[in-house]
């Protein structure tokens, strides 16, 4: 409802111009009053937004693709169930958040295509290959973990919509999590060749994780409007070491080692975790990881696939609606 | 000819029977019939809800932000239209 009757964009161009109108809009985000689709709005604040929504939707869509790998090889009926509703529940989350997005006036055919032509990012993490059964269940414990940590403050982010629609992502999330752990701790609890298989995983999946919560605070080029406008509550890295003191004692409990044979408990209880590869999350995000390729490919392969079933919908509602009007004129 | 772009519903879901349908979402649909399933596979994964409404977006008409002062101001100012603006002597009970 909401992109149909939206400012358009020379209008925001003008508005940019209009200090009164970008303090008052400030003044408002101070408040901690929530910004609609039709409110005015700077057009930064627009492009920052859909740039991010639209990387969170795309995130959740190319996130299916891991995990789909693993949906006919789930050991069991009940793992394959649950494993099923949760790769259903990604895509169900990534089309609340293009429909977040939609609402800054970027129709979703744009946004996805935008992905396809490689010119919108997806979170880094789902460029990583699941290589064994373990994998599942470190995306679940870490991976969806991590996600958690970093929507639970978008819950309050000053958007309306993409607040609305992180409400019910972490309702979801959680299910996604506990099934995860629930996977590591029945291998935990298996034979040499199980523990081994977790222990792999979380060795591989550990630092890629850690890189989610993107780059040090120090680098980070979009954190200070972001957070000036309320989008963003918590640091990246910030949001890091609340992950990791976590985790470290779920792992603990789990009888696994953290790769990270430096990391330190401070005095105050914060685990001190070693300096992160920097240059590999660079290559990841700049297309070179394991799997970019692939990703990309399988995401064209299904919207190549899909366009009859587009074309097919298409002229059916409009063969439809004409029936209805010739019928209307009888 | 290039396939138009999927028009947008607002789907409406009531949870319980004796509440309203409420505003949950939007999602894209070439029509009716197929709305209500992408609302049903979307929306309503939990047992959200009885019973779904899907309506198309365009058909909506939203007043403008712009307005909300004209619009509702008037409604604050009269603090009368509300029970708390009467005085009535703890004596005579609640009211």
């Amino acid at each position: 409802m909401y992109t149909q009757a939206l400012n358009t964009a020379e209008t925001d161009d003008r508005g940019l111009e209009d200090a009164a109108r970008a303090a008052q809009f400030q003044a408002r985000i101070d408040a901690e009053e929530r910004i609609e689709p039709n409110d005015w709005m700077p057009a930064a604040y627009r492009k920052t937004l859909t740039r991010q929504i639209s990387q969170h939707a795309h995130s959740e869509i190319v996130g299916m693709l891991p995990e789909g790998n693993w949906i006919t090889r789930a050991p069991t009926l009940r793992r394959k169930a649950a494993l099923l509703a949760k790769v259903q529940d990604e895509c169900g989350h990534g089309l609340y958040l293009y429909a977040a997005a939609e609402t800054l006036g970027t129709s979703r055919e744009e946004l996805v295509d935008a992905m396809l032509a490689g010119k919108a990012k997806y979170s880094s993490i789902f460029n990583y290959p699941t290589l064994t059964w373990a994998d599942i269940g470190t995306i679940g414990w870490l991976v969806d973990g991590a996600a958690i940590m970093n929507q639970i403050p978008l819950c309050r982010c000053s958007y309306g919509p993409y607040a609305r629609a992180m409400i019910r992502v972490c309702k979801e999330e959680s299910f996604h999590q506990r099934q995860g752990y629930e996977i590591m701790l029945t291998l935990c609890r298996g034979s040499e060749e199980q523990k081994a298989m977790a222990r792999d995983a979380l060795n591989r999946w550990w630092w890629p994780v850690l890189m989610m919560f993107g780059p040090p605070d120090a680098a980070s080029q979009h954190s200070d409007t972001s957070t000036k406008w309320k989008i963003k509550r918590f640091s990246n890295d910030e949001l890091r070491q609340k992950f990791v003191d976590a985790t470290v004692p779920q792992a603990q409990y789990l009888g696994l080692t953290i790769p990270d044979p430096a990391m330190t408990q401070d005095a105050d209880g914060h685990w001190r975790y070693s300096e992160i590869d920097w240059t590999e999350f660079k290559q990841v995000l700049a297309g070179n990881g394991p799997c970019n390729r692939d990703r990309l490919a399988a995401r064209r392969k299904a919207h190549e696939e899909g366009a009859w079933v587009r074309e097919a919908a298409a002229s059916y509602a409009a063969k439809r609606a004409q029936r209805q009007i010739a019928q209307a004129a009888e | 000819m290039a396939t138009p772009n999927t028009p947008l519903w607002e789907v409406f879901i009531r949870s319980r029977n004796g509440l309203a349908h409420k505003h949950v979402g939007s999602l894209h649909a070439s029509d009716a019939t197929m709305a209500l399933q992408a609302a049903r596979d979307i929306y309503t994964r939990r047992g959200e809800g009885l019973s779904i409404w899907v309506v198309p977006s365009t058909a909506i008409t939203a007043s403008d932000p712009a307005d909300k002062g004209m619009m509702f101001e008037p409604a604050e100012s009269k603090i009368y239209r509300h029970p708390t603006f009467y005085e009535v002597p703890e004596e005579v009970g609640h009211m």
